[in-house]
């Protein structure tokens, strides 16, 4: 076996309200067709592990996508914009949705696209694929790792930016759902994925739920505090399981 | 998760930044999963010019036992700093 080729870029996409940004857009040198994946990053910002991700999806078949959900706020380095953003309370949920439509548009544009397109996300990005599975049509998949604040006990965490909680769009999920979580993490902490499994059951929805003894948050993150390389190793392979089942590979 | 708990100090300074030196009107000091640390969580603090757009900012993440000690230190220099001066 040898490795394939990648090519990857940064570009430019048309995401929410039509506004034009920057992306990073990872796929497999040379002709075929390829399952696509929108990669939502993390709270801190379209950081060098988000775009590790998106290479590591080209280099298994994918066409994998990471907008700068951020990019309004610059121009800059991304950690610098990620902590303008977190300071100003974060982006509004509607732009994300928006952002993530125009990723996802513009991977079922390209030629080497076989139809499919999946989601992934990490942290605040594993909500937003929550919320993006249920409010976008159009996601053949979705992956949510331990994407903290879908369940909201407090409700005086709602407001303008973020008015819904997730949890209680279940109802609407129109992608079969994959949940990556460590049981160390305080949140999502195991009651709250609890609650959501629970949601997902009642609702009738399609979707895979896996809990990681010895792992908090972050557990996938080489280089972070929060790494478990046996754990993530397993993740990963449930990752391209599910996504080889639902997007083809 | 990380968060958008955020504490904000309106303060009067400068720091140099990436540009060079900038007024700064704002510290964003919050207790999260840092950036570069490999800590888990550390106190980090941005001192930014909100005025200016935040356009630039100096960053710093610290262990907690590391900003504790250093709030210590602040307050130390202030006092004999104060004294040594007159002010």
């Amino acid at each position: 076996m040898s490795y394939r080729g990648i090519i990857a870029e940064t570009i430019k996409f048309r995401g929410d309200n039509g506004d034009e940004g920057e992306a990073y857009y990872a796929r497999p040198s040379g002709d075929g067709k390829y399952p696509g994946v929108l990669v939502i990053h993390h709270l801190p910002g379209w950081d060098e592990w988000s775009i590790e991700v998106v290479r590591r999806l080209a280099h298994h078949g994918y066409a994998a996508i990471s907008p700068h959900l951020y990019f309004r706020d610059g121009p800059g380095d991304p950690d610098d914009i990620g902590a303008k953003a977190r300071a100003a309370g974060g982006v509004a949920d509607a732009q994300v949705m928006g952002d993530a439509k125009g990723a996802i548009e513009f991977l079922k544009k390209q030629s080497n696209s076989n139809g499919k397109v999946g989601a992934i996300g990490f942290c605040s990005g594993g909500r937003h694929v929550y919320l993006a599975a249920a409010q976008i049509d159009g996601i053949d998949a979705a992956v949510d790792c331990w994407g903290g604040n879908v369940v909201v006990d407090d409700k005086s965490q709602l407001g303008s930016k973020r008015p819904v909680a997730p949890i209680d769009l279940t109802d609407k999920l129109k992608a079969p759902l994959l949940g990556l979580f460590g049981n160390d993490d305080k949140n999502p902490n195991p009651d709250q994925v609890n609650r959501t499994e629970e949601a997902l059951k009642k609702a009738g929805k399609t979707y895979e739920f896996h809990r990681y003894d010895g792992a908090g948050h972050a557990f996938f993150n080489w280089g972070g505090a929060g790494y478990r390389p046996e754990q993530a190793k397993d993740g990963w392979q449930k990752v391209f399981a599910f996504f080889k089942k639902y997007l083809g590979a | 998760m990380c968060s958008y708990i955020v504490e904000k100090a309106a303060i009067v300074g400068s720091a140099k930044g990436q540009q060079g030196w900038m007024r700064v009107d704002t510290a964003n000091v919050y207790f999260d999963h840092p950036f570069h640390s490999t800590l888990d969580h550390t106190l980090n603090i941005d001192f930014t010019s909100e005025a200016d757009g935040a356009r630039d900012r100096v960053a710093v993440e610290l262990s907690a036992e590391s900003a504790r000690q250093l709030v210590d230190r602040i307050l130390a220099a202030l006092k004999t700093g104060e004294a040594a001066h007159m002010v």
